[in-house]
């Protein structure tokens, strides 16, 4: 049996210290959802100093748009979007408090060194997993950028929502460690 | 003549969208099912389970299977005797596109290149014709996640570069896009004709069921041949490691210029979303 460590953000410290990359992660709590635009549009609200839609300290950002929630549902499907195209706009948002963040695929040498730095996390869920994710959501509702429809910043409450340590705070990288494990030479 | 009604195009444009999105291919379930029995790694045979389990839920559940639920693209091969009754081909797809999306519940992931404003419909669809003999109309759909889009590549080579340079560049290309297109993907090729017609030959590929292996000896031959290469890559399910890194790669390849070799990938998502309307 995996052994499966429970986190609710805000992350700590310790907490974020103790995770190693390949460890079961199920998340529980209050997380957010950004996606491309609305990144570019935190980082235009940080260099205006105005603040964020949320108070960013300590919490995870969840790359998802999701589909339109069915009546009587707390979420549509509701899986990772590919994280490359955060990387550009990540590292501001570790500086500023951001612990956390979910996606798919692999993050740039700078996202790296940031999260490194600041001690940040970056965890995997399933891509194309999005109907067996948002089993997990238990409530969401959009507070900002609502103009950009899939992706408006969204307030999630997820339960045991499932994803593995990708990138400590150690800088290890998951990805490259298995994937060097299963290549024929 | 043969006359179809724009209203019949638009109802069953409309009911394609939303069952592909909900309903993943015996095909592909298969495939993905084989994948599971020959997979060393148990991160990735964990994976590939969650994978099955995520269509299962899908379609009992009625959630899409990705909140992907792609951009429309769509092959229409028109009959030269085909009559469409009370409208344009191009608005009885757009409109049944338009209404799928919304009566579906499927994300709407079409905005403008540069200020990012979402057109709100999912439309335009992507639409290829083909003039064909006959009285009948074909229009094949996919719903094409933007993920694995991103991970395409069209180039053009050297005649010299021969065989091996193709599929050296395919092999190169799954490999450099690592977990980015979710694996276990489909590799289409397109192989010849010009840069556009490569591209849109590396995407009719994938119209193909998943196992079905090319009518061309020589293409099935390559198939295998740059399957195996793949595999042997170890990106494995989801990108962490393992031997599902593809479950199949097809390929399509036309006549070219006597100056070219233009050579196109487009990757699917194991989330390969595909459906067929005969009229």
């Amino acid at each position: 049996m995996i052994k499966k460590i429970h986190l609710e953000p805000p992350l700590k410290r310790n907490e974020l210290e103790a995770l190693t990359i390949g460890d079961n992660v199920l998340i529980s709590g209050v997380i957010y959802t950004a996606r491309d635009t609305a990144h570019r549009r935190m980082i235009e609200l940080l260099d205006k100093g105005e603040p964020l839609p949320f108070d960013i300290s300590g919490q995870i950002i969840y790359y998802v748009g999701p589909t339109p929630s069915r009546p009587g549902r707390s979420s549509g499907s509701a899986g990772p979007t590919t994280s490359y195209r955060m990387d550009a706009y990540a590292p501001r948002l570790i500086e500023v408090g951001l612990r956390g963040m979910i996606g798919k695929g692999p993050r740039s040498s700078e996202v790296i060194e940031a999260m490194k730095k600041w001690g940040c996390v970056y965890f995997g869920a399933t891509g194309g997993a999005g109907a067996l994710l948002s089993l997990a959501i238990k409530k969401a509702e959009i507070i900002a950028f609502e103009d950009l429809g899939p992706e408006a910043v969204r307030r999630l409450e997820v339960k045991d929502f499932p994803v593995i340590v990708i990138n400590d705070v150690r800088g290890n990288d998951l990805y490259k460690d298995n994937v060097e494990k299963y290549k024929r030479k | 003549m043969r006359s179809i009604p724009f209203a019949t195009i638009k109802e069953k444009v409309k009911e394609v969208c939303i069952e592909t999105n909900y309903i993943l291919g015996e095909d592909v379930i298969k495939s993905l099912q084989r994948a599971l029995d020959q997979e060393e790694s148990p991160l990735g045979r964990e994976i590939l389970n969650q994978l099955i389990e995520n269509a299962r839920i899908a379609r009992e559940e009625k959630i899409p299977l990705c909140q992907d639920t792609g951009l429309a693209v769509v092959f229409v091969e028109r009959g030269e005797e085909v009559f469409i009754d009370g409208g344009s081909l191009v608005d009885a797809i757009n409109q049944g596109v338009r209404m799928g999306y919304e009566e579906g519940y499927l994300r709407k992931s079409v905005c403008h290149p540069f200020t990012r404003k979402n057109t709100g419909d999912n439309t335009p669809a992507i639409i290829h014709y083909d003039l064909v003999a006959g009285d009948r109309l074909k229009i094949n759909f996919c719903a094409k996640g933007g993920g694995s889009e991103n991970m395409s590549r069209a180039t053009m080579l050297k005649p010299s570069d021969g065989l091996v340079g193709v599929e050296d560049f395919v092999v190169k290309r799954v490999w450099e896009a690592q977990a980015n297109p979710c694996p276990p993907i489909i590799v289409g090729v397109g192989i010849g004709g010009t840069m556009e017609r490569a591209a849109f030959l590396a995407k009719k590929s994938l119209l193909r069921k998943v196992g079905e292996e090319s009518n061309d000896c020589g293409l099935a031959e390559m198939e295998k041949r740059l399957l195996k290469k793949i595999n042997e890559l170890g990106i494995g399910p989801a990108g962490l490691g393992g031997r599902s890194t593809a479950l199949a790669v097809h390929v399509l390849m036309e006549p070219c210029h006597i100056a070219s070799l233009p050579v196109a990938v487009n990757i699917n998502c194991h989330s390969s979303r595909h459906g067929e309307i005969l009229l």
